[in-house]
């Protein structure tokens, strides 16, 4: 073939050729992370300031055929808002408290606002949220969507049962307005529908009311599961909070070790300066550790530490203050200082660096709750993969859709992903897993990283899927609210939709 | 890590015959999900057949000519999302036609620069933004040693190749510090399609062979690498060879 041969040869006349959507602007292409680092995808990210800004997203990606994934703070520990690339909808701009009566303690903002703007506003007036999460970086409509729950999941129920009402922006472009009396069938689908039926665009909330900024705080160890369980049985009718970390090191006789925490709010009138206490200054976590070492260094020593013997040494040394001389005290404490335990030392998660974290939470009846956890930690120890944290919860049922939540327990594990461990850490969780469904359990979007499809049925039933769908199908029937997280466990009914995005082939 | 090299998604550019199709095989073969790239599209949709037949869904098929480069943009951009991720391409597109002793095509020049080239500068400037921005990938593109010097035989394929190395090394030096790899690689005579009208062919080796040495050095992250390496020391003296001698050979 001669040269000229070769620029006759026009690929036009081929039938291969493909209408191409127009190119997306480069300046838009990002790395985007999972919070666990465990995973990074690249995808073009928008972060609207408004409403209209939102809906232009949703028209870019209509003709250009994407898929639009909806992220928030960033803060979930796997792939729930990560979609590869494709658009990621970033609403952190997007954080205006709308509206705000100190009398009723209702608050109405838009989805992008942080929980730690949210208290920060109203705690002068003496209103706290209901619910809250152990960081306070996460934004509302990440919250409102993942339906996050607090350590008094098992007295106030999830965020969702505080939301009054919102709005959610369909990728249609039309606004509905969701409460429990209206589109009640959405309502209790979108909160905790992860970002796959539409976009809140304000949220209305009902804070509770403190009569002080210090919550009355007690600690005491327990040596095992069995004992944990049955000290919050004993307490959940009078506690506000309680929260148990487990030493996931410990075995034999000392399995489930661990030390508990219960906090109440103080009455009206308990605290003598309220108006002292309930300022914001006095609820800032400190800038520093002994007040000198900043603590925005702190992640690098304990990167030291982020070692097998290392979290054995820091777990066991946790144990044996708590259970001598930390045993059995009760003191005041800052709302913020006791919520958000995750905060205090800034970007402690650059620890895990360079493979990241995961952190397996699962969610089982209480009945079953103490053998299911002891098993999966045996199987940890035997897996030769240990937890580097374990934090145990008490939860309660509720009325949405796709809740994570039992009348039971919930056991999080955080793991350190390394480039030798991967493929025996997704192969430990998928055992765990079939522990948990055996258990009759559940799982969180929030923290999910590695179950599948089939695990994913297993627990929600044929029954919730097909409702969920079927509204997914209402709202947005071009399947463009996707993530990797809806892909992984969901795929075949993303797919059973109407495609999305598929290039035209010109005729 | 076996002879897969740490790549997943892979795009080839030149995918249809020699080097880029030998390439693409041995990719598959590795477990990397490959993106074919190319003008001729019956070509490539054998080569896919065979590819998915071992593999199903291991390699796409895209028909493309590399001087339509306003198309790149988007191509690139589409082909990122259906194989979902991107950590390799390969640029291995190129034209050698046959330049009689006294001619002087235009026509010929022109398409050398354009699909030796440009169409490589098309591809991998995207290529480049994309790893800057992932903080890494990896980017081969296959030059030669024919743009080590200036020969009688073939001026603008010289050209080329010897412009293509220069944009190759400047993009090593804008991106290696992002984490992104560049390599330059520099086979002398592979016996492919492209090679076949060439008089003379020293030290020809096989497409296989040249593939499996491209993706070892790929994987060493090599700035440059010559296929055979003896070309290496062969070039050494023919580079720093006095013009009023090269020019005295038939070379």
């Amino acid at each position: 073939m001669s040269a000229l041969d070769w620029i006759k040869d026009a690929p036009e006349t081929a039938p291969y050729v493909r209408r191409l959507p127009p190119a997306m602007p480069a300046d838009r292409l990002e790395r985007v992370e999972s919070w666990g680092m465990n995973r990074a995808v690249l995808a073009y990210v928008y972060r609207p300031s408004t409403i209209d800004g939102v809906r232009e997203v949703f028209e870019i990606a209509r003709e250009r055929g994407l898929a639009v994934g909806i992220r928030g703070a960033g803060r979930s520990y796997g792939d729930a808002s990560l979609v590869a690339e494709n658009i990621c909808l970033d609403l952190s701009r997007m954080n205006r408290i709308l509206a705000w009566d100190p009398s009723t303690g209702v608050i109405e903002f838009e989805p992008g606002m942080t929980l730690r703007q949210l208290w920060q506003y109203t705690i002068g007036d003496g209103w706290w949220p209901s619910v809250v999460s152990g960081t306070m970086f996460v934004t509302m409509g990440g919250a409102a969507g993942a339906n996050f729950h607090g350590k008094n999941n098992f007295a106030m129920g999830p965020i969702g049962d505080h939301i009054l009402d919102f709005d959610l922006l369909l990728p249609t472009g039309e606004t509905l307005t969701c409460s429990r009396d209206r589109n009640a069938e959405l309502f209790h689908a979108a909160i905790g529908g992860f970002g796959m039926l539409g976009c809140f665009s304000r949220i209305a909330l009902q804070m509770k009311r403190v009569y002080s900024g210090l919550l009355s705080v007690s600690s005491f160890a327990t040596r095992s599961f069995g004992e944990i369980i049955e000290q919050f049985e004993a307490r959940r009718h009078r506690a506000d909070y309680l929260v148990g970390w487990i030493d996931c090191f410990a075995g034999g006789g000392k399995l489930g070790r661990g030390l508990a925490h219960e906090a109440r709010y103080l009455h009206e009138g308990e605290d003598p300066y309220p108006a002292q206490t309930l300022r914001v200054e006095n609820q800032e976590l400190p800038d520093t550790l002994f007040g000198v070492i900043p603590k925005s260094v702190v992640w690098r020593p304990l990167q030291l530490f982020s070692n097998d013997l290392g979290m054995r040494l820091v777990n066991a040394a946790k144990y044996v203050q708590g259970s001598t001389v930390g045993n059995h005290k009760t003191e005041h404490q800052s709302h913020a200082g006791f919520a958000f335990l995750l905060d205090y030392v800034p970007n402690w998660k650059w620890a895990y660096k360079p493979g990241g974290l995961i952190q397996y939470q699962s969610f089982v009846p209480a009945a079953q709750a103490e053998g299911c956890f002891e098993a999966q930690i045996r199987a940890c120890h035997s897996a030769g993969i240990t937890p580097y944290l374990g934090v145990l919860k008490r939860h309660r049922r509720d009325r949405f859709l796709m809740t994570h939540s039992v009348d039971g327990y919930s056991l999080a594990l955080d793991f350190p992903v390394t480039r030798a461990n991967r493929e025996r850490l997704w192969a430990l969780s998928a055992r765990l897993t079939e522990m948990v469904l055996e258990s009759g359990g559940r799982f969180y979007f929030a923290k999910d990283s590695t179950l599948d499809e089939r695990a994913a049925a297993a627990y929600l039933g044929e029954e919730t899927l097909s409702a969920f769908f079927a509204l997914k199908r209402r709202c947005d029937p071009e399947n463009m609210l996707q993530t990797d997280l809806a892909r992984r466990l969901f795929a075949s009914r993303l797919a059973a939709a109407k495609p999305h995005g598929t290039v035209r082939a010109v005729s | 890590m076996g002879d897969s090299g740490p790549w997943r998604h892979a795009i080839i550019v030149g995918a249809s015959s020699g080097i880029g199709a030998e390439l693409s095989r041995q990719l598959v073969r590795s477990g990397c999900a490959v993106a074919l790239v190319a003008r001729r599209g019956d070509e490539l949709s054998h080569l896919a057949e065979t590819l998915n037949a071992a593999r199903p869904d291991a390699a796409r098929v895209y028909v493309h000519d590399v001087r339509e480069y306003e198309c790149v943009p988007a191509l690139f951009q589409t082909i990122a999302r259906e194989l979902g991720g991107l950590d390799l391409i390969v640029y291995a597109a190129g034209v050698m036609p046959a330049i009689e002793e006294d001619e002087y095509s235009f026509a010929k020049d022109r398409l050398m620069i354009e699909v030796n080239l440009l169409g490589a500068i098309a591809w991998l400037n995207e290529a480049a933004l994309r790893f800057q921005r992932a903080g890494g990938g990896t980017i081969v593109g296959i030059s030669s040693v024919a743009g080590e010097r200036g020969r009688r035989t073939m001026p603008v394929y010289c050209t080329s190749k010897a412009a293509l190395t220069t944009y190759l090394e400047a993009l090593r030096n804008r991106v290696g510090r992002y984490g992104v790899k560049v390599v330059t690689v520099k086979p002398g005579p592979v016996d492919t399609p492209m090679t076949r009208n060439l008089a003379k062919k020293p030290l020809l080796i096989p497409a296989e062979q040249a593939a499996r040495s491209i993706l070892a050095a790929a994987r060493r992250g090599a700035s440059n690498a010559y296929i055979p390496g003896i070309w290496r020391w062969i070039f050494l003296v023919l580079r720093n060879m006095p013009s009023a001698i090269f020019k005295k050979l038939n070379f």
